[in-house]
């Protein structure tokens, strides 16, 4: 499906990665948004407020981040794509629903504009502290999608992207921005509304007799019906099973929580986009996502500067983590070296990956700036030794 | 021997595939929920256009009994979450239907957000002045010295009137009736749907496990009775006047039945206002579907 053109700015814009993502989200189809002001991730909503009433669409601000998280869920099951943008402490409130989003398997999209933490932490700085955050935050088992974009046209690219995927696999997708991506302004192409790929909603074809709101078959993924469309479905937050009825037996429990785990990990390598540059022979190889990459960039290219074999890794999907690529590099790297604007988070999830068979070298940085290319560079010549 | 086939009135509302119920005898909710049905066949409202969204609690599970589009959230939010589903696609009729604990403890905040914006909802809120479902805790709606599981000493703490508070925060509807008053409830839940915006009713209604029990108030039966003897039908009064306590009397009727422009209007007036013929309305292009 293409892109509906009333919400398409096709174009050569020079925007900021917070515009650049709201642009994407009308893009992709998001005709709702419910938000709560915060920094460094407001220009979001505040820019789609601006542009939805003439596109046909709400906006609502709400009383926090709760009511937020929670509003764009109600709207997706009116019929609508929706989205909330937020950060840190806003992120934090969120988190149940999230996992109401997974349980329910509300197709939805979470952006946070990262910033440096704990508590307020630094409002206007950047850090990327939240990507276990993102994985994890919510209780119980279950599995969501997190995009990391670097520029303001991955910004645009990467939350049609985030849409996308929350559609196909009826998950929640959570778009991991940083302070500095989304205040950097920059060339953002927007492409003619036929060329951007949009999908639509999984919505059942079944009649009203045939359809079970839960039930299953070949990729794990149930087809959706909205309200007031004459299905009388039921939707909870309980264990249940395909009638979408609360079933709390340990037989239902583990068939449900096992599927909302392996729509998502059964289909891991196409979610796991990547970008590799070097990799080839390379001895060390440097795994980064968000902005830290585009520091790391300049450290590789230090590094190439005085003969070693560097290779470049940059994670555009954090989660699910990319383990098997990961794992095929280990047994012929000598070393990774994972620079991150946390005390080091994703390394964790490089080490596990790397079974021991390749040198794992965290480059920790509490946030509030990025690295230094020179840190990242001493990194990869020690690792290189 | 013959066998009457006579089905009950309100059975086509209700999931009966999933009963037995979980709640327990001398419960009002259930009572409430007949009420609610009641409404639906005298009011004539289209049932494919009508959604019912729940919090969490005993109340709570009331969405997962009746044939509608039914959603049962998370603790608090069945009022931002309905009010998303009203947004996206306002033909809908949503009916946010929860208890005392959900809807003015925890989902405070949005109860009179919602009241505020005027959001076109319909909050049946069943009141059993405790947290039950998690075995009785004390709520903000607990009268002064009432034993709950977590005031073993008689609370102290001073209680919610919520008639008060919405009307405060902007309801255009406020009634509270007892599940004593089965007719008087039916049609109240009618009147508010006849309402454009945030229309309240509040139901006293009794836990014999637990609020009953603990504060000697005796069974479900004795509790009817207490409703019929100390409630007071009075249309009208002054919402600062209708406090509960223990065990005085209970001021029932329609509080509050006024006009105003609910948020869709205000929003529609406020965007043609500014943008002129620019404006597209959101309900003409609003779904996504294939």
């Amino acid at each position: 499906m293409k892109a509906d053109p009333r919400g398409v700015l096709t174009g050569t814009h020079f925007i900021d990665g917070d515009h650049a993502c709201c642009e994407g989200a009308l893009a992709a189809g998001a005709r709702f948004a419910a938000g709560y002001p915060i920094t460094p991730s407001t220009e979001v909503v505040e820019r789609f407020a601006s542009r939805v009433p003439v596109v046909g669409g709400t906006f609502l601000q709400m009383e926090d981040e709760l009511a937020a998280s929670i509003t764009l869920q109600g709207a997706v099951w009116g019929g609508a794509k929706a989205f909330t943008v937020t950060s840190g402490p806003g992120f934090s409130l969120m988190m149940e629903h999230i996992g109401y989003a997974a349980m329910t398997e509300t197709p939805c999209v979470f952006v946070d504009v990262q910033r440096g933490g704990p508590s307020t932490g630094l409002p206007t700085l950047p850090a990327q502290a939240d990507m276990m955050q993102a994985r994890w935050g919510s209780h119980g088992d279950y599995e969501i999608i997190a995009l990391c974009p670097n520029s303001p046209q991955e910004c645009f690219d990467l939350t049609v992207q985030a849409f996308n995927f929350s559609e196909e696999f009826r998950v929640p997708v959570m778009l991991m921005m940083d302070e500095v991506v989304g205040h950097m302004t920059e060339k953002v192409v927007i492409p003619p509304a036929d060329q951007i790929k949009v999908v639509p909603r999984r919505h059942t074809r079944k009649s009203v007799e045939d359809y079970l709101p839960y039930a299953t078959d070949g990729d794990g993924v149930p087809e959706m019906a909205h309200a007031g469309e004459g299905y009388h479905f039921h939707v909870t937050g309980l264990t249940h099973d395909e009638r979408g009825y609360p079933n709390m037996t340990p037989q239902t429990q583990d068939h449900l929580v096992r599927r909302l785990q392996s729509k998502v990990r059964d289909a891991a390598d196409r979610i796991c986009l990547l970008e590799e540059e070097g990799i080839e022979g390379a001895d060390v190889v440097v795994i980064s996502y968000g902005i830290t990459a585009r520091v790391a960039q300049r450290a590789i290219a230090l590094a190439r500067g005085r003969g070693l074999k560097v290779g470049k890794l940059r994670l555009i999907t954090a989660w699910p983590f990319p383990e098997k690529r990961i794992r095929e590099l280990a047994a012929k790297t000598k070393a990774f070296v994972v620079p991150e604007l946390n005390l080091g988070q994703m390394v964790r999830e490089v080490e596990r990956a790397a079974g021991g068979k390749a040198r794992t070298i965290s480059v920790p940085h509490a946030g509030g700036s990025v690295h230094r290319p020179e840190d990242i560079l001493k990194a990869i010549l020690e690792a290189g030794r | 021997m013959s066998v009457l086939n006579v089905m009950n009135p309100v059975e086509p509302f209700l999931r009966t595939d999933r009963m037995p119920h979980i709640w327990c005898p001398g419960c009002g909710i259930g009572t409430t929920v007949n009420c609610f049905a009641r409404a639906l066949i005298e009011s004539k409202i289209d049932l494919q256009s009508l959604a019912l969204v729940s919090g969490i609690g005993c109340t709570g599970r009331v969405a997962g009994y009746v044939k509608l589009d039914a959603f049962h959230t998370t603790h608090g939010r069945a009022i931002p979450f309905a009010t998303g589903l009203k947004l996206a696609n306002p033909k809908l009729n949503v009916v946010v239907y929860s208890g005392d604990g959900d809807l003015s403890a925890i989902g405070g905040n949005h109860l009179i957000h919602a009241a505020r914006r005027n959001i076109d909802l319909k909050v049946i809120c069943v009141n059993n002045l405790i947290y039950a479902m998690t075995g009785g805790q004390t709520a903000p709606t607990t009268p002064g010295h009432a034993i709950t599981s977590t005031s073993p000493y008689g609370s102290c703490e001073p209680a919610f009137n919520l008639p008060q508070l919405v009307e405060a925060a902007g309801a255009v509807y406020v009634a509270r009736w007892t599940t004593f008053h089965v007719k008087q409830l039916a049609r109240s839940i009618g009147e508010a749907f006849q309402k454009k915006g945030f229309s309240f009713i509040e139901v006293i209604s009794p836990c014999p496990t637990l609020y009953q029990r603990r504060n000697r108030l005796g069974d479900g039966l004795d509790t009817m009775k207490y409703y019929k003897e100390h409630s007071k039908v009075k249309h009208g009064a002054s919402t600062s006047e209708v406090g509960l306590t223990m065990t005085g009397e209970i001021i029932v009727g329609k509080f509050v039945d006024r006009d105003r422009p609910d948020y869709q209007s205000l929003l529609h007036a406020q965007m043609v206002e500014s943008l002129g013929e620019r404006y597209v309305e959101p309900s003409e292009n609003v779904c996504s579907c294939s």
